[in-house]
């Protein structure tokens, strides 16, 4: 069915930008673990 | 450390709010509004997705090339960051298109690939771009944003002579084009431009959002390093 | 004679004068040059017909190699005695190092492509139908083109993490146009046909790399 093809189209692209934009997320909520260690007074090694 | 700007922080959501609503329409409009080309039917309406994806990957890379020369010039780092987020939210934009291109191809021509110009300039673009990339994973932090602008600017020239090349090949051996040449009925080109903004807008708020993951990224990494030299001149 | 062409000229003749004694390198070199023709003829037989329609492929596809296995060790002597450190630190233009590297390389490819040349030839009965001379011109332009980004790239490359993939993962790309046309060229004239439109463009590509890569070397060898 050639509307399959159609779909899988729509499917991909916003597949790969969610892919994209999930990485960003889980980098930025890293970003925000490191900043609220750096907060607190650290422990000295 | 500094917080974001309350400007910032109320202008984000608006924007995605009103982003996702114009990506709505766009697709109602692409699905539904637009009509269904003759040949090809309802497969055809891929091209609401391909073609704009191309044209925003293009003005991304653009403004890789741009950011990489004024950093070149001024040594600025917000440039530098501008070139890395450019590029790689338009790796993700020229995905799309080399993706879309050969689903689209598929039931149309029968094949999964064809080496036409616009296809293979496409993949020669994402091949110079996804090295800059790796440029940038590979070398040292000291010096990768000098290395690669000097790289962009290297790809950026190239980009000109790829497209000559391939087209005078092509001329040569000619293969199946996708995409249709030709005039364009009005209302798809208005379908056309509907999906290019809204994919643009959406292109916008990915490489703010990733511009200030890299922005913070870097004054975390900053805060670490002098951190680590306190640490060595205390214990000493 | 300037400065500049004087610390070429200089760093040129050092380079050469050292491959030539270290005969291990040349020797070698010579091996691997008889290796890639035989490897290449088993993989495409040379009697068939098809074979000799993309001889100008493989034929540019056996100098990549080759030039991406001289280009990967241009720089490793300046690193190891830390010749680059003091260049820098030196008022020499950055530029004479660069040519004298590139012209270096350049001379090295050559005799590795005038030693494959006559195997091919034998190997897949080439003869050229177009005119000799055309076949140098994109020899020597399709070389450069190679070269010039070669060296500019290794540069770049030196102080990545896998120094050796670094190289053809940053060169194949931006040579695409530039090997397009070599392999168009080479085998337009091989049967005889017009290769003008690819020399052309050679020429101009080269032109172009060489200027912006004279002009951004500077920026790279001082990357730090």
């Amino acid at each position: 069915m050639r509307n399959g093809y159609l779909f899988a189209a729509y499917a991909a692209t916003w597949i790969i930008h969610i892919v994209y934009l999930c990485t960003i997320v889980s980098r930025y909520s890293r970003v925000k673990r490191e900043i609220a260690d750096l907060k607190k007074p650290g422990v000295a090694s | 450390m500094r917080d974001d700007l309350p400007g910032m922080k109320k202008a984000f959501p608006i924007l995605g709010v009103l982003t996702a609503i114009l990506l709505s329409y766009a697709l109602y409009e692409s699905l539904v509004a637009a009509p269904t080309e003759q040949t090809m039917g309802d497969v055809q309406r891929i091209f609401y997705y391909h073609v704009p994806s191309a044209w925003t990957a293009f003005i991304l890379f653009f403004v890789n090339f741009g950011a990489s020369v004024f950093y070149l010039i001024k040594r600025n780092p917000a440039a530098d960051i501008v070139a890395l987020v450019s590029a790689e939210v338009g790796v993700v934009f020229c995905t799309v298109v080399l993706v879309t291109g050969p689903i689209w191809a598929r039931p149309v021509w029968g094949i999964w690939w064809t080496w036409d110009m616009r296809l293979t300039s496409t993949l020669v673009l994402w091949l110079i771009y996804v090295s800059y990339l790796f440029l940038r994973r590979f070398s040292s932090s000291g010096q990768t944003p000098a290395l690669a602008a000097a790289l962009a600017v290297l790809g950026a020239l190239c980009v000109p002579f790829v497209y000559f090349s391939i087209w005078f090949f092509r001329t040569q051996h000619p293969q199946p084009v996708m995409g249709g040449g030709g005039s364009i009925d009005p209302r798809m080109l208005h379908v056309l431009l509907i999906n290019w903004l809204a994919f643009s807008c959406f292109a916008f708020l990915v490489c703010w959002s990733r511009y200030r993951l890299e922005s913070l990224q870097r004054e975390v990494d900053q805060a670490h390093a002098l951190e680590s030299l306190m640490d060595l001149r205390g214990g000493a | 004679m300037s400065a500049p062409t004087g610390i070429t000229r200089v760093t040129l003749l050092k380079d050469l004068r050292l491959e030539w004694r270290s005969k291990d390198a040349v020797n070698s070199m010579l091996f691997f040059s008889l290796l890639v023709v035989v490897v290449f003829s088993f993989s495409f037989d040379p009697t068939a017909e098809e074979s000799r329609q993309i001889a100008g492929g493989l034929i540019w596809v056996a100098f990549l190699f080759a030039a991406v296995v001289a280009l990967n060790q241009t720089w490793a002597r300046e690193i190891r005695n830390q010749v680059l450190d003091a260049y820098r630190v030196s008022p020499a233009p950055a530029n004479s190092l660069f040519i004298a590297k590139a012209v270096g390389n350049f001379i090295f490819v050559s005799v590795l492509e005038a030693l494959m040349t006559p195997l091919f030839i034998a190997f897949y009965r080439l003869r050229a139908l177009g005119p000799v001379w055309q076949l140098l011109m994109v020899a020597v332009l399709g070389t450069w083109a190679l070269v010039v980004n070669g060296t500019f790239f290794a540069a770049m490359s030196l102080r990545t993490r896998s120094r050796e993939i670094m190289l053809p993962l940053l060169l194949f790309p931006i040579s695409i146009p530039a090997l397009l046309g070599m392999v168009q060229a080479t085998t337009a004239i091989l049967n005889g046909e017009g290769a003008r439109f690819w020399l052309v463009l050679l020429a101009t590509y080269d032109l172009v790399f060489t200027t912006v890569c004279l002009l951004l070397f500077e920026t790279v060898l001082n990357a730090e």
